[in-house]
């Protein structure tokens, strides 16, 4: 599963450029390589400028500039039925006059082929959806899981290399949503196809994608694999974005080392990493992850730093507890510890201790 | 049947509704005529001076004319009659009549005389065609045609034929969509005798030659439903000559000055008049009868022509005749009555018409439709 | 649970069958919704529903003619009019009491216009005929006056015809009324209905017939008394009659009036005897025509079917249903031309609509609103003004000819005729009634999401393919609604068609127009918008046979 594979990028942005009304661009210089057999998802609140992107792949919007190669060859100019890509959308748009058979049989019908052939790859689709016995149906009659697996199956039907899925699971419920998200990569990884998908919910992005490109504002804020972009983020927004997060406010005093003296608003200095900090005097925003704080003395670790917080809420989970701490200032300071046997559960109104390792740490841009 | 007549009544009475709140006001009556230019001559002839000496009295005018027959059945079948006085032309008071729907009247009980005491059984002679019908006035169906064609080379028509000569006036006709006039003047074109065009016309074979006639120009005739149609197809130049009623192009002549004129000959004569519907309760009957005797008057009838060039229905009323209220040229010359311009003209057989309309309207229909 | 599985119906808690108490509980929620309609209901009801039922009921009665001629009509039923020559005197005798009382309360002439429908020349003749009527039988009158100046006497009359108990109450009534008049008071009760005197029907039946009829008819009509009128002439046509078959009729009355009668019976043989059929010859002579007669027997049911036969050129003879004359065949022609014209109006509004609706359901917002208002344009403008201008435009010294002059595509001497033709009506009556095809399609397009094209697009399909096979079946319910509207509103049309249509492109529902307000035969009209809502059914049920009524939406 190659995660790195921008020299051989199966669909190419260069330099992308959308405007609808040609005064405010939507899409501002997107750059993008994805590679043969990817999972890429990209990420973003909505107005961030995803789905256009995903349409201009598809077809459906020209870019205003730059080009987009698909397999090397530049298809800016080339209709959306010639493209070839397979497409899942959002209300799976199921032709509700034609049966599920003949929904599936429609891309292969445009293609000309034989209808023993055509029966044949419906089935084979059906099968692979566990769809097996619903081809007489027609898509009124299924439920919205069903209807989903049906527009999968018929984005795939015809064996497009390439398959684009416009927040397929938007209208699921949570518990569906997630056994689909399974069976997506599944069926993706089996089939060895490229699949570039777009949701606005971050864990989905985050369970299924080989790389998620994080979208604000017209353009990509970080593009990286899941693990990276939750630990490492690059910017406050991506901080924000994806997971929880917790900000601290305030100046760098020094960066030497690869270690930024952060002194927070009310006067405590800090060791961070400086990672989209320059030069003292700067204002950042800290980002530490919930779960890399520690208030359990016994568990924290060597190095690790220490300040003064105060118990505002302690919330049981089941298999976290999750504390809300006003630590320097901030009142929306978050906490998740593991339920385990020796762990300790704080009350409201406690003062307490509570620490993490400087590396944890992130110096952002504010 | 018991059904229906509520039915009917329900029905009317939503429909009638503004005509009887108006009845339950003091004193008031519901005129019906045709609306437009002739009922305003009405207005300022009649009801007007009426008024003046019937203080208090309210006249409301209906413009309902055209659809007046069968408006009238529909009220005496509701049982709920909401006028009192009704224009209509004379064949349409025949049938109101034969249908029990128009009252009698006794012209000489009814009606005022003649300022030298003839009778008005005998000032309107034979214009009193129907028991019912009190004439007004004497109209006729004639052509017109334009003064500037270039293709009839100076000539202009002057005998009615010119109308089927298309080789010295080509150009599009309009002629009225019914049988009733068209079919005289086919006969009358193709030799027949004004006096026996209507034995002709009772025969199959006469039927035939008519509508013979007629397809000589059948191709270069557009047919009108509407007295306005002929008047605005001349001053659009679509046809050169037509049909209308002589009123109608005495005002595209006259008041609008359009290249247009007159072809007297051959014009058929009709009468429109007043008919009071059967059944009015005895107060508003009444109030009508009276209306009826000033506004068929002598003078009265004169005086209409002031304002339209219709003649009136009264021999005493002809010599009466001045000038246009408004355009103050003399309106004799203009009347289808006067002399010069009745040489040579068709009276309306009523009775012939009475009996053969149906007939003949269908055998018409399906000829156009041919 | 148990016991409701097999054996028997679900019950409820209290043990009452479930769909009982269901019923009972949903019986009250029915009953308020009921009485939230009914104001429209019985609107409805009143102004829609019963006068259709009115109309279709119109198409087949036919009562006028037994209700006018009820004696001679029974007459006729043994005649055959065979040999081809009018019926005898006998039936004479009884058109002569008809039309004497038909005449007298002024029905012979609806009757005459009635029956002109079918024959032409009767109005006529029945008019004639009515003013002529009270002539028969006065011959009888002046010979009983020779015999006995009583005869003329109304009391005479009084005495032998009237019920002893009908003399009392009218002495009665007429001495209120004189009190009344005194008194200076209204008197406004009318005088007791007439009635027959024991036995006179069976002594003199004809007499006592027409007599009544008689004394009724002066009641109701003129209110006179019979006391104070003398009957009309055919009353002594009636007793010489009478007096001849049954010379012994003074047995069965007493005093004056059996002195009276049997006087005139020994005198009867010796009168001069009149024949009804010369009198009627001698008013008019069409009255020996028998297909006068023919046709008066044809049409004498209650109900007819005539009407019908006439809308569909076939008419009603007594030798039963022939076609119409081929000069008078128009009809079915008129039937033909409106579906035709409506399908054709219908099939140039989808055209025309279809791409208009499309890009109302496409374009942004704003856009659409004003495209939808240049749309609702044409109803917010009168019809005739929308007539007019099209008038305007299509003639030949028009505005669309004039151009075309200009450009040099036509001939100035050979301009295009447009108007007063089918092409007129077609333009006209498209331009009319496209908003009722694009408004629907519009509210049917507008609810299809444009994710189905692309994916159509995006598995392959060409623009076309796309919305051919994907678009074009989900806007089929818009066409369907939209071609039902419009084939409807046309069918029906009239306004349109009589300013535009010339000759050729005239509608059934002018002819309808015409014999409602013209030709006042509204039994013909009617049978022809039975006819025409009757094929608008038929089309409705083909329609839902082959595209399924479920089909149509209104988005």
């Amino acid at each position: 599963m190659p995660t790195d594979s921008k020299a051989d990028g199966f669909v190419v942005f260069d330099h992308v450029q959308k405007s609808y009304d040609g005064d405010t661009l939507v899409v501002k210089d997107l750059n993008l390589n994805i590679g043969k057999g990817e999972f890429l998802t990209m990420l973003g609140p909505s107005g961030s400028g995803k789905t256009t992107c995903l349409m201009m792949l598809a077809g459906f919007e020209t870019a205003t500039h730059g080009e987009i190669l698909l397999d090397g060859k530049p298809i800016n100019n080339i209709a959306p039925h010639k493209r070839g890509i397979g497409m899942v959308f959002q209300n799976y748009a199921l032709f509700p006059h034609m049966t599920v058979a003949e929904n599936l049989a429609f891309p292969l019908e445009v293609r000309k082929m034989g209808k023993s052939v055509r029966e044949e790859k419906v089935q084979r689709a059906l099968d692979m959806v566990q769809m097996g016995s619903f081809g007489g149906r027609r898509p009124a009659q299924l439920s919205g899981g069903q209807q989903q697996r049906i527009a999968l199956a018929r984005a795939l039907v015809f064996e497009p290399e390439l398959v684009l899925m416009d927040e397929p699971l938007g209208a699921l419920d949570k518990q569906l949503r997630e056994h689909m998200q399974f069976e997506i990569k599944r069926i993706a990884d089996n089939l060895g196809i490229t699949v570039v998908y777009v949701t606005h919910d971050q864990t989905e992005a985050l369970t299924m994608s080989d790389r998620v490109a994080v979208f604000d504002d017209g353009r990509i804020q970080q593009l990286a694999p899941p693990d990276q972009l939750y630990e490492k983020p690059e910017n406050s927004f991506v901080a924000q974005f994806i997971g929880e997060n917790n900000t601290l406010e305030g100046v760098v005093e020094s960066i030497k080392d690869g270690t930024a003296l952060v002194k927070l608003d009310n006067g405590e200095l800090i060791d961070t990493v400086p990672v989209n900090v320059s030069a003292a005097g700067e204002r950042t925003k800290v980002s530490i992850r919930p779960e890399r704080v520690e208030y359990n003395k016994e568990r924290l670790q060597e190095g690790a730093h220490t300040l003064k917080a105060e118990v505002l809420e302690f919330i049981y989970m089941g298999d976290i507890f999750r504390t809300r701490l006003r630590v320097a200032g901030n009142e929306d300071f978050v906490v998740k510890t593991r339920n385990a046997p020796d762990q300790v559960r704080l009350k409201p109104g406690e003062t307490i201790e509570i620490g993490w390792l400087p590396e944890d740490c992130r110096a952002l841009d504010a | 049947m018991k059904l229906k007549t509520t039915m009917l009544m329900a029905a009317s009475a939503i429909a009638a509704a503004p005509a009887v709140v108006a009845q339950e006001m003091a004193d008031s009556m519901t005129l019906v005529s045709w609306g437009g230019a002739y009922q305003q001559s009405q207005v300022n002839a009649y009801s007007d001076p009426y008024q003046a000496n019937n203080a208090g009295l309210e006249i409301v005018w209906d413009s309902s004319s055209n659809e007046a027959v069968a408006k009238l059945r529909a009220m005496s079948e509701a049982g709920n009659i909401t006028w009192d006085l009704v224009d209509v032309v004379a064949a349409d008071a025949m049938r109101l009549c034969d249908e029990g729907l128009a009252m009698e009247i006794d012209a000489d009980e009814d009606l005022a005389a003649a300022p030298d005491g003839t009778s008005a059984s005998d000032d309107f002679g034979d214009l009193l065609v129907s028991d019912c019908f009190i004439p007004q006035i004497v109209y006729s169906t004639t052509f017109g045609y334009r003064t500037d064609v270039a293709e009839w080379n100076g000539k202009e028509p002057d005998d009615i034929c010119d109308i089927f000569d298309l080789e010295t006036f080509p150009g599009q006709r309009s002629l009225e969509k019914r049988p009733i006039n068209n079919l005289e003047w086919a006969l009358y074109c193709d030799g027949v005798a004004m006096d026996d065009i209507y034995d002709v016309l009772e025969t199959e074979e006469g039927q035939d030659r008519a509508l013979a006639k007629l397809d000589t120009i059948k191709d270069s005739v557009v047919w009108w439903s509407a007295g306005a149609d002929t008047p605005q197809l001349l001053a659009d130049g679509e046809v050169v000559i037509g049909s209308t009623y002589n009123g109608r192009l005495f005002s595209v002549i006259v008041e609008q000055k359009q290249p247009v004129a007159m072809l007297w000959d051959a014009q058929v004569f009709d009468l429109d008049g007043w008919i009071i519907p059967a059944g009015l309760p005895e107060d508003r009957l009444a109030r009508v009868m009276d209306f009826v005797k000033f506004a068929t008057d002598t003078q009265r009838l004169a005086d209409q022509a002031k304002y339209i060039s219709y003649g009136p229905a009264r021999a005493s009323s002809a010599p009466l005749v001045g000038k246009h209220a408004e355009l103050g040229i003399e309106m004799a010359p203009h009347m289808p009555t006067d002399p010069a311009n009745s040489k040579n003209s068709i009276l309306y057989n009523f009775d012939f018409w009475a009996d053969y309309r149906d007939d003949l309207d269908a055998k018409f229909q399906a000829w156009l439709a041919q | 649970m148990t016991e409701t599985t097999q054996d028997g119906p679900m019950l409820a808690a209290d043990g009452t069958p479930l769909k009982k108490s269901l019923r009972r509980a949903l019986r009250a929620q029915k009953l308020r919704a009921l009485g939230l309609i009914a104001p429209l209901l019985i609107f409805v009801l009143i102004s829609f529903v019963a006068p259709i039922v009115d109309m279709l009921f119109r198409s087949v009665e036919n009562q006028i003619v037994s209700d006018t001629l009820p004696r001679t009509v029974v007459a006729l039923r043994d005649w055959d009019g065979e040999g081809g020559e009018a019926p005898g005197d006998e039936i004479f005798k009884a058109l002569t009491y008809d039309f004497i009382v038909a005449a007298e309360r002024k029905e012979h002439t609806r009757l005459g216009s009635r029956l002109n429908y079918e024959m032409t020349g009767i109005s006529s003749l029945f008019r004639k005929s009515g003013r002529r009527v009270d002539d028969i039988g006065e011959d009888y009158l002046d010979q009983f006056k020779d015999l006995n100046d009583a005869w003329e006497e109304p009391a005479t009359w009084v005495a032998m015809m009237a019920s002893e108990g009908w003399v009392a109450d009218q002495v009665a009534w007429s001495e209120a009324r004189a009190a009344a008049k005194s008194a200076d008071q209204d008197f406004e009760t009318p005088e007791p209905a007439f009635a027959l005197r024991p036995g006179v029907a069976k002594a003199l039946p004809e007499t006592a017939d027409i007599y009544s009829a008689f004394a009724r008819t002066i009641q109701t009509q003129d209110e006179d008394s019979p006391t104070e009128e003398e009957p009309w002439n055919p009353v002594y046509m009636a007793l010489f009659n009478d007096l001849a078959s049954n010379p012994d009729a003074a047995s069965a009355f007493s005093g004056d009036v059996a002195a009276l009668l049997s006087e005139a019976a020994a005198a009867v043989g010796n009168f001069e005897t009149i024949s009804p059929k010369d009198a009627f010859l001698d008013a008019d002579e069409d009255w020996g025509d028998p297909m006068v007669w023919s046709t008066i027997k044809a049409f004498a049911p209650s109900y007819t079917s005539g009407y019908f036969l006439s809308a569909v050129d076939l008419q009603l003879t007594a030798s039963g249903v022939q076609p119409q004359d081929e000069d008078q065949q128009i009809y079915m022609l008129l039937f033909k031309r409106t579906l035709f014209m409506s399908l054709m109006i219908m099939f140039s509004c989808i055209l025309l609509g279809y791409p208009i609706a499309f890009l109302l359901s496409n374009l942004p917002m704003r856009q659409s609103s004003l495209l939808l208002i240049l749309v609702l344009l044409p109803f917010w403008t009168s019809l005739l003004v929308r007539t007019s201008s099209w008038k305007v435009l299509l003639q030949q010294q028009g505005v669309i000819n004039d151009i075309l002059v200009w450009i040099g595509l036509v001939a100035d001497d050979n301009r295009l005729v447009m108007i007063n033709n089918q092409f007129g009506t077609i333009v006209a009556m498209t331009h009319i009634l496209l908003p009722f095809m694009i408004l629907p399609l519009y509210s049917v397009m507008k609810t299809i999401p444009p994710s189905y094209v692309r994916a159509a697009k995006s598995l392959g399909a060409t623009d076309w393919t796309a919305f051919w096979r994907v678009y074009f079946p989900q806007s089929v319910p818009g066409i369907g609604a939209g071609c039902i509207l419009v084939f409807i509103l046309a069918i029906g049309y009239y306004i349109t068609p009589e300013l535009v249509g010339g000759t050729t492109g005239t509608f059934i529902s002018n002819r309808i127009a015409y014999h409602i307000s013209s030709s006042l035969n509204w039994g013909l009209a009617a049978a022809l918008g039975t006819i025409l809502l009757a094929v608008v059914l038929i089309l409705y049920w083909v329609y839902d046979r082959i595209v399924g009524i479920d089909n149509v939406s209104l988005g």
